[in-house]
Parts: C-alpha cells; structure tokens; sequence
C-alpha cells in the first residue's frame, strides 16, 4: 500500500513538472505572438486597467476602491485593483507585474516618487499610459502620467480659508497633527490666502494622542481670546477640536478636512461648520475612465494639469445625504 | 540530494557522525551510506529517502501551485511573469534560508523583518546626510546589523531566555528607532536620494539591477540562488552544518560530544541579521528611498517560508532548499493572485489557504515517509 502510494506521488511529481514545463513553454509561444497582433487588435480587445493604490483596506480607500470598480462597470473594461498597505517595494512589484501583465493602462497613487520611478518608466516604455492618482500631483508629468487626479492641498486650503471668512473675520488657528507633512503646511498656507486675516498654525500631539491635543487646544483657545475660528485638518482632530471650543466655552467657528461618521453628525449638529471633502471616490472613478477613452479615442484629460476631485463642502445642506452615501461606502 | 538524512536516525549526532566520518557508519541505526552490509540496518528504498527529505513536500506544493497559475492566470507562466514572482520570492527567500538555519539551530529571530528597514535607513542615512561613500556605508550596515545580531545571540546565550522573548524586544526597539531616528534626522518618515550617493551605479549594478535581457530577472534572485546553495552546502556537507542540527536537535549531547553550542547560536543570529541586511541594503538600492515602516511582519513571511519548507518549530529539522521553495511559493501565491485578477479584499485569505495547503501537503508526505520506516 505504501509503495503505491510512494509510486503515486513520484507520478504526480513528475507530471506535475512536465505539465509545468510544458506550460512555460507554450505561455512563452503565446506571449511573442499577442506582441505582433497588439497594435491591429487594441481596439477590439477588451481593456484591463490596474488600479494600485497604497491603501491598507481602509475607509478611505474601501471607497476609492468602490470608484474604480463601479467605472469598469460602467466603461464596460476589467479593472484589477490591488493595493501595497504603504510598503514602496510591494507598489513596485504590483506595477511590474501589470507591465508584464500587458495591460491597457495603469492608474496608481504616487507617495514615494523615488520607489516608483523605475517601475513606471518601464510602463511608459510598453506604451502603458498612466494617470498618478492621490498622491504624486507634483511628479505626475516627469513620471511621464497623462494627468493626476487628486486634490490640490493648497487650492483646498484656499477655499476652506475663503468660506470661513465668511462666517467668521478675526483670527483663524490652523491645527497641524503630524510634524514634517508638508501636506498639512500646504493646507495651512492656502487657509491663510483664503481667509485674508491673521492666521496662526499651532501644532498638536496627534491622532495617537486625541486627549493631549484636546488640552493643547483648550489652553490655546483660553489664553488668546482673538481666536475666532479653527480649522483642523483631520477628522479625528475635529472631534477634539470641538471639545476644546466646548470645553473652553469659545465662539470661535470650527471646519475641518476629510469626513468621518462622527464629522458629518457634528456637522448636522452645527458643532462644525463644514468638512472640507477630497471626495476620493473620484480618485477610483475617473483614472479608469480617462484610460479607458485614451486606449479607445487617444483622448487626453487634463492638458496637463491636474483634475481636481476637491475640495468638495460637506455642511448642512448636504449632510443627510452624505451621512446617507457613505453607509453605502461611496463618500 | 545527497547530504545526510536529517529525518532518519533518531538523534542529530548521529547524522554528524555519519558525514564528518563516513567510517563510523558501523552506529546503528544509520542508513547504509556505503556498500558494507549490516543486518542491523534496515533496508531503505530510495523512493523513501526521497521521501524523507524535508523540503519535498513544499516542492510537490510549488509544483501544484505554479502549475494552477500557469494555467489559469495568463502571463504567470511566462518568462516575464516569472521575473515578477521571482522577484517577490528572492527577498523573501534570502532572509528565510537564514531563519531556516536558525530555526534548525533551534532559535527564533522576530527582529528578522524589521531589520530589512533597519539596514536600508542605516545605509540610506549614511549615504545622504552624512554623505559617506555608498560602499564603506554598505559595509557599515553590515557592520551594524551584524552586531545587532551578535546581541540578539549573546542575550539568548547568555539569559537563557527564549529567543522568542529576546528577538521580540529588538523587534520592538529597532521598530521605534527605526520611526524615531528617521524623523529626527530627516524631518519625514523616509530617507530619500539615496540615488544621488557617491558610488550608487556600481553598487546598484551588483545588489540592484537586472539580468538576462528582455525578461529582467532581478539580481537578487542570484543572489538567493546562490545563499540558497551556500547554506545547503553548509548543512550538508560541513561540520558546522552538523553543529547547528546537533544544538537544535539536543543542546545538551551537542556540548557533551564538544559541540561549541553558544558560538553556533549567535553565529546563526549575526547570519539571520546579516541576510535581512542584505536585502534591506537591495531595496534601499532599487528604490533609491527608504520607508521607515519597511519590513514590519515580513517576520512572519521568513517563518512561514522556513516551516512550508519542513523546518520544525522545535528545531533540529529542516532545509535551506525548502526554506527557499517556501519563499517561492509565497511569491507565486503574491504575484499569481494579482494576474489572476482576484478581489483583492479576499488576497490574504488566498495566501492563507495556498500556505495551508502547502504545509498539510508538505505533513502528508512526510508522514507517509515516516510511516513507511521500519
């Protein structure tokens, strides 16, 4: 019985390898020959977009994702979306692989420029376009991107700027979270074109921190009376943002960046007064759509320039339904 | 296939016998390695010793596994799919033969993973802001890996805590020295430029390029190649190979018979240390930047490699070549899955499942061999 089995699993080992082998072989043949019929078949072929993304499965790009699936559907193409949990290598890896994959067109966020440069120029080098989506707005041309489909921290920061002066003329503190994100430097920058008055940036703790920051906060707003808004520039700092403003027993008006479920209640409750949304959906969305119209009409979006996704407002003419949509994982 | 038996005589020391003293094989109950007749001896057919090899069962698996992408996921199959999850294995596979060792040896080493960031922030540091040669700053970080890996050893050596507990805590410190020096030093969480160094080309052709031409293979994959063989010829065919199965298997009757068990120990830590700084030192290289966070739970990767590949959690068994087919496997299963075009949401049950696979079909066949022995 045994030396059957020993028999049998000598069998299957070696047809397995022969199989293998075989199967190197002929995938080869096959490879060489689509090479020729790519250029007469592009049009009539169905499209495959990658979509990669340095997401870790989260909220935010849980709904990114939702985006580019739902374009695929719609464009009638096959989207692969896949995502590295922030780790340069593996993005570098998930692009080779659509290189050697052939496909139609790559739409990847850019957050290290360095990691990926060899990777996308290998892409471009295929004649894969590319369109930078998120992250990377700067180096989007020089990775040789049709466009870059993202938010524009300084515009953002600019009109959110520009709408709290609205309702609120004085002094505006500009709460930075993490040290070294010129990100959030940019954002504070543009609040201060936006809104014209003095504007201070105080830097918190941190989101690791959310207690520590409430008491920063709470003693800014206590020793300078001149404060007459706040804008925070993450979600969970809004929270703790309007907890200083209570627990200070201050006037001055709050708005925040980015959305969370509690955001969007505190905005219905008029505790904030808007978020400010980069509406990432469309981050996922339109890449898909401006690859899939280059690959069928050689459309090019953007001019170079960048397609804005942002700033969206969230406030309390639109918080239903936006609480609404992002049950649905869309917002 | 022609090293010791590792599976077959009951203690390690006899296997070292056996190899460091072919003459000695008279000791039952050893296999017949040469043509004297004992009636002692039982007669082992070769399909069984195949069979007994530790890593044939994660050979069978990466059979099965490669052969299933190949035919269902399209450019798998192909040279250039090929480079991809060669790519994937080979800076899996280069730390994981040397968890592999270690694990024979009969320790753990979770700093493993974190140690790749360790070294490439080292190295990247030491190219950019201090603006040092990319080679002296290589040799640097193998210099400082190494002594990492030398404490790791001596605190297990000497504490005779579990290695588990020792390895846990570098891995902790170095994580937090890893956040903490970059952001002091940079003012970001990476070190970038690194392209920029004096000396980067040479360096880059040697630990980061590519090879054979249209296909691009990368040069790590030699490089494991060639560790992988290295180590399989250590444990097969030296003395110090017997060593490190004589500390894993019984430390104690390793000492007795003049085995130098604290030396093997932390010369298998500095090793582990030593290779993990290898391909931090490889992917600083390729990507021209360093993110602090690189290597954290590639740890487990290593691990996971070295047991699909028939290492024992309790030490004194194992392979490098199945450490190196685990590592294979895991980059078939990362690259396959993304041809494959999976939902991605679902990509580490996959990996899950393939690796499970992997190990019962890797258990079944030894258990078959195992049974098989009279």
């Amino acid at each position: 019985m045994r030396r059957v089995l020993h028999y049998v699993l000598a069998a299957l080992l070696v047809l397995g390898l022969a199989v293998f082998v075989a199967a190197c072989g002929d995938d080869d043949d096959d490879g060489s020959a689509n090479k020729k019929d790519d250029v007469s078949l592009t049009q009539g072929r169905d499209l495959t977009i990658a979509v990669i993304t340095h997401g870790e499965g989260d909220t935010f790009w849980s709904v990114a994702k939702k985006g580019a699936e739902q374009a695929g559907e719609d464009m009638g193409v096959t989207v692969k979306y896949s995502e590295s949990a922030n780790d340069p290598q593996k993005h570098a890896q998930l692009i080779d692989s659509a290189v050697t994959e052939k496909v139609d067109g790559i739409a990847t966020s850019v957050p290290n420029a360095d990691a990926l440069r060899d990777p996308l120029k290998k892409a471009a080098d295929a004649g894969i376009p590319i369109v930078t989506l998120n992250s990377g707005q700067g180096d989007s041309a020089a990775l040789g991107a049709i466009t870059h489909v993202g938010q524009d921290e300084s515009v953002a920061g600019e009109a959110a700027g520009k709408r709290l002066a609205e309702s609120a003329s004085g002094k505006l503190l500009c709460v930075v979270h993490e040290q070294g994100n010129t990100g959030l430097e940019e954002r504070c920058a543009g609040a201060k074109k936006g809104f014209g008055g003095e504007v201070e940036n105080v830097q918190v703790k941190g989101v690791a921190d959310i207690a520590t920051s409430v008491t920063e906060l709470q003693s800014k707003l206590e020793s300078d009376d001149a404060v007459t808004a706040v804008l925070t520039l993450n979600p969970d700092i809004a929270v703790a943002g309007r907890d200083a403003i209570q627990g200070a027993s201050s006037d001055a008006k709050l708005a925040t960046f980015d959305l969370s479920g509690d955001v969007v209640k505190a905005v219905k409750a008029g505790e904030i007064e808007f978020a400010v949304d980069q509406q990432q959906y469309l981050q996922g969305y339109l890449p898909v759509v401006f690859l899939t119209l280059f690959n069928t009409n050689a459309n090019t979006v953007g001019g170079g320039l960048p397609v804005l996704t942002g700033p969206g407002f969230v406030d309390k003419s639109n918080a239903d339904t936006v609480e609404q949509l992002a049950t649905e994982g869309t917002r | 296939v022609a090293g010791p038996e590792p599976g077959a005589g009951p203690t390690p020391e006899e296997e070292e016998t056996e190899v460091t003293n072919p003459a000695t094989t008279v000791e039952p109950p050893t296999p017949p390695t040469t043509s004297v007749v004992d009636e002692r001896l039982a007669d082992v057919s070769l399909m069984t010793r195949v069979l007994r090899r530790p890593e044939l069962g994660a050979l069978l698996a990466a059979a099965v596994i490669g052969l299933f992408f190949a035919l269902t996921a399209d450019p798998f199959g192909t040279l250039d799919g090929a480079a991809n999850w060669t790519d994937v294995a080979s800076t899996l596979g280069i730390p994981a033969v040397a968890v592999a060792l270690l694990m024979i040896g009969g320790e753990f080493d979770l700093s493993a993973g974190v140690m790749t960031g360790t070294a490439g922030l080292f190295m990247g540091i030491m190219a950019t802001e201090v603006d040092m040669n990319i080679w002296l700053a290589i040799l640097l970080t193998l210099v400082f890996c190494g002594s990492i890996g030398f404490l790791n050893g001596f605190m297990v050596v000497k504490t005779k805590l579990p290695s588990f507990i020792v390895t846990l805590a570098t891995f902790f410190v170095l994580t937090g020295v890893n956040l903490g020096v970059t952001k002091e030093i940079t003012g970001t969480v990476r070190v970038a430029g690194i392209s920029e160094a004096s000396g980067f080309d040479t360096a880059f052709d040697i630990f980061g390029g590519t090879f054979w031409e249209p296909y691009d293979f990368r040069l790590s994959v030699l490089w494991w190649v060639l560790i992988t063989a290295l180590a399989t010829w250590v444990l097969a065919r030296t003395r110090v190979g017997n060593w490190i199965f004589g500390v894993g298997g019984d430390p104690v009757a390793a000492r007795n018979v003049g085995v130098p068990v604290p030396r093997v120990k932390i010369a298998l830590f500095m090793t582990t240390a030593l290779a993990s700084a290898l391909v931090g030192i490889m992917i600083a290289l390729r990507l021209g930047s360093m993110q602090a966070g690189q290597g954290i739970g590639d740890e487990f990767n290593y691990i996971i490699a070295a047991v699909v590949g028939g290492c024992l959690l309790t030490g004194g068994f194992g392979s490098a070549i199945g450490a190196s087919v685990g590592a294979l496997i895991i980059g078939m299963a990362f690259i396959g899955i993304q041809f494959s075009g999976w939902n991605t949401d679902w990509r580490f049950l996959f990996l899950g499942v393939i690796l499970l696979l992997a190990v019962l079909v890797n258990n079944f066949v030894r258990r078959s061999a195992e049974g098989a022995r009279k």
